[in-house]
């Protein structure tokens, strides 16, 4: 795994490999390995689209590591506003820093701030396009979770159509021969394309409706929010997500052992009576978010080897 | 073939004595074809469309005399005529005939469609790869990262 110097920029740029290597990179991470390792490096975060979550958790990452932050989380105080391209708006500040975590609201800014950067480019969101980090912090807590990655029942429930989180997440999966149940309103099911490259990969799922239409245990549920602006009709929009909210009564049958993940925030999707189960792993996921994002940040700076 | 049918033949579409053949481009792509590999100024260009063919159905051709065209240059058919045959005539024979390589990069040739992308908001060359075979070629533009299954229709 060769990676120092490297964007992280889509989850397609990885090899299995390559990925199965950053995983068990946050897991040591976690355990207490490479304390300090970011030491007197400094992470720019460029924010051209607010997302508090996700910046504070760079942040985070990279201070408890030893290492400094500069950047901005309002792009109207940045040069962007006076009409300054993306293109020279990262030319600049690859003088400033040793890492870039970026996130923007076009897709395919990243790629492009990676090419003309000099110093690795991670993304932190692309528009509809990638968020890289996430997708290897949801599999950082499988591998934590289940030991491997390999061979899992995964359950992908919500808005399969616009979640960026779970196309990302279905593609990845398709590397380690898993199986996965998508379970949909019929108009928020996994777009066509996604579902293609799934079939290219000779990777098995299902397409349901809903939980009960359920066959066989699953290892986990990725739960995502049915957004109100999907729907011209509220009552409508009440009657869906009403049907795909996770109670503690949900969790029986195939669900009796399932690990819940989402990539919150969480409106009402999950009730909060689910929180104190043993099923929910959500917000130890989110807190992943910090050795996932410190591994990352160690290995293309050239630290964490 | 008899007498009659040759004439006729040869009167649809008349044989030329130099220059390039582009036969089996799928119909109705020929005048795309016209234009992107830009020769309407240069000389005699002949467009038929719509002739029988066994191996499309429907085919497109287009003779451009005089002209023998490289295969750096027909090439950039790919995407719209991925079945297309280049003939080179002289001395009204064919002395070259070759099928078109579909590339599996295309840099600048292609506009992305995604209105959201960032090669439409900033000055920067499109970049796309192939992917599936030559004959039903789809594109990922590598910026959005969208696949699109006609590429024929993203050619500037």
């Amino acid at each position: 795994m060769d990676l120092p110097g490297r964007s992280i920029i889509s989850i397609r740029d990885f090899a299995r490999d390559e990925i199965l290597g950053i995983v068990d990179k946050a897991l040591e991470v976690k355990a207490g390995e490479w304390a300090d390792a970011l030491h007197g490096k400094v992470l720019a975060t460029l924010f051209f689209e607010p997302s508090t979550r996700t910046r504070l958790s760079f942040e985070a990452a990279m201070v408890s590591m030893g290492g400094r932050v500069i950047g901005f989380a309002d792009p109207n105080i940045s040069s962007t506003r006076k009409g300054e391209t993306l293109a020279d708006t990262i030319r600049t500040v690859t003088g400033y820093c040793d890492v870039i975590a970026m996130r923007h609201p076009v897709e395919g800014s990243a790629r492009l701030a990676s090419e003309v950067a000099s110093v690795p480019i991670i993304n932190a969101g692309d528009g509809a396009n990638q968020h890289p980090t996430q997708t290897f912090l949801d599999l950082v807590t499988l591998k934590e979770e289940f030991g491997r990655l390999e061979g899992l029942a995964v359950g992908m429930l919500g808005d399969l159509k616009y979640g960026r989180t779970v196309h990302s997440l279905a593609m990845a999966l398709s590397l380690f021969g898993g199986r996965l149940s998508l379970i949909s309103p019929p108009g928020l099911r996994m777009p066509a394309h996604v579902k293609e490259e799934l079939d290219s990969a000779g990777t098995r799922y299902e397409e349901l409706r809903d939980l009960g239409e359920l066959t066989s245990d699953l290892d986990v549920l990725y739960v995502t929010r049915i957004q109100k602006e999907r729907f011209a009709d509220f009552q409508e929009y009440e009657r869906v997500a009403g049907a795909y909210r996770i109670r503690r009564d949900t969790l029986t049958g195939p669900c009796t052992r399932v690990r819940l993940m989402h990539p919150l925030p969480r409106v009402d999707e999950i009730a909060e009576e689910v929180d104190a189960t043993p099923n929910a792993i959500y917000f130890r996921q989110a807190h992943n978010g910090i050795p996932t994002r410190q591994a990352l940040l160690g290995l293309v700076t050239g630290v964490i080897r | 073939m008899n007498a009659a049918k040759r004439a006729e033949k040869a009167h649809k579409v008349y044989a030329i004595e130099s220059g390039t053949v582009i036969d089996h481009i799928p119909h109705p792509m020929a005048l795309k074809v016209v234009e992107i590999l830009g020769v309407k100024q240069d000389g005699i260009l002949t467009v038929g469309m719509n002739f029988p063919s066994q191996r499309l159905g429907r085919k497109d051709i287009v003779k451009v005399e005089n002209l023998k065209l490289t295969a750096q240059v027909t090439d950039r058919l790919a995407l719209v005529a991925p079945t297309a045959t280049i003939n080179i005539i002289e001395g009204s024979r064919v002395v070259e005939k070759r099928p078109i390589h579909v590339p599996k990069t295309f840099r600048g040739l292609l506009r992305c469609p995604n209105p959201n992308c960032i090669t439409n908001i900033e000055s920067v060359s499109t970049h796309f790869v192939r992917e599936g075979s030559e004959s039903e070629p789809a594109v990922r533009c590598t910026y959005c990262e969208r696949l699109y299954r006609e590429p024929a229709q993203l050619v500037v």
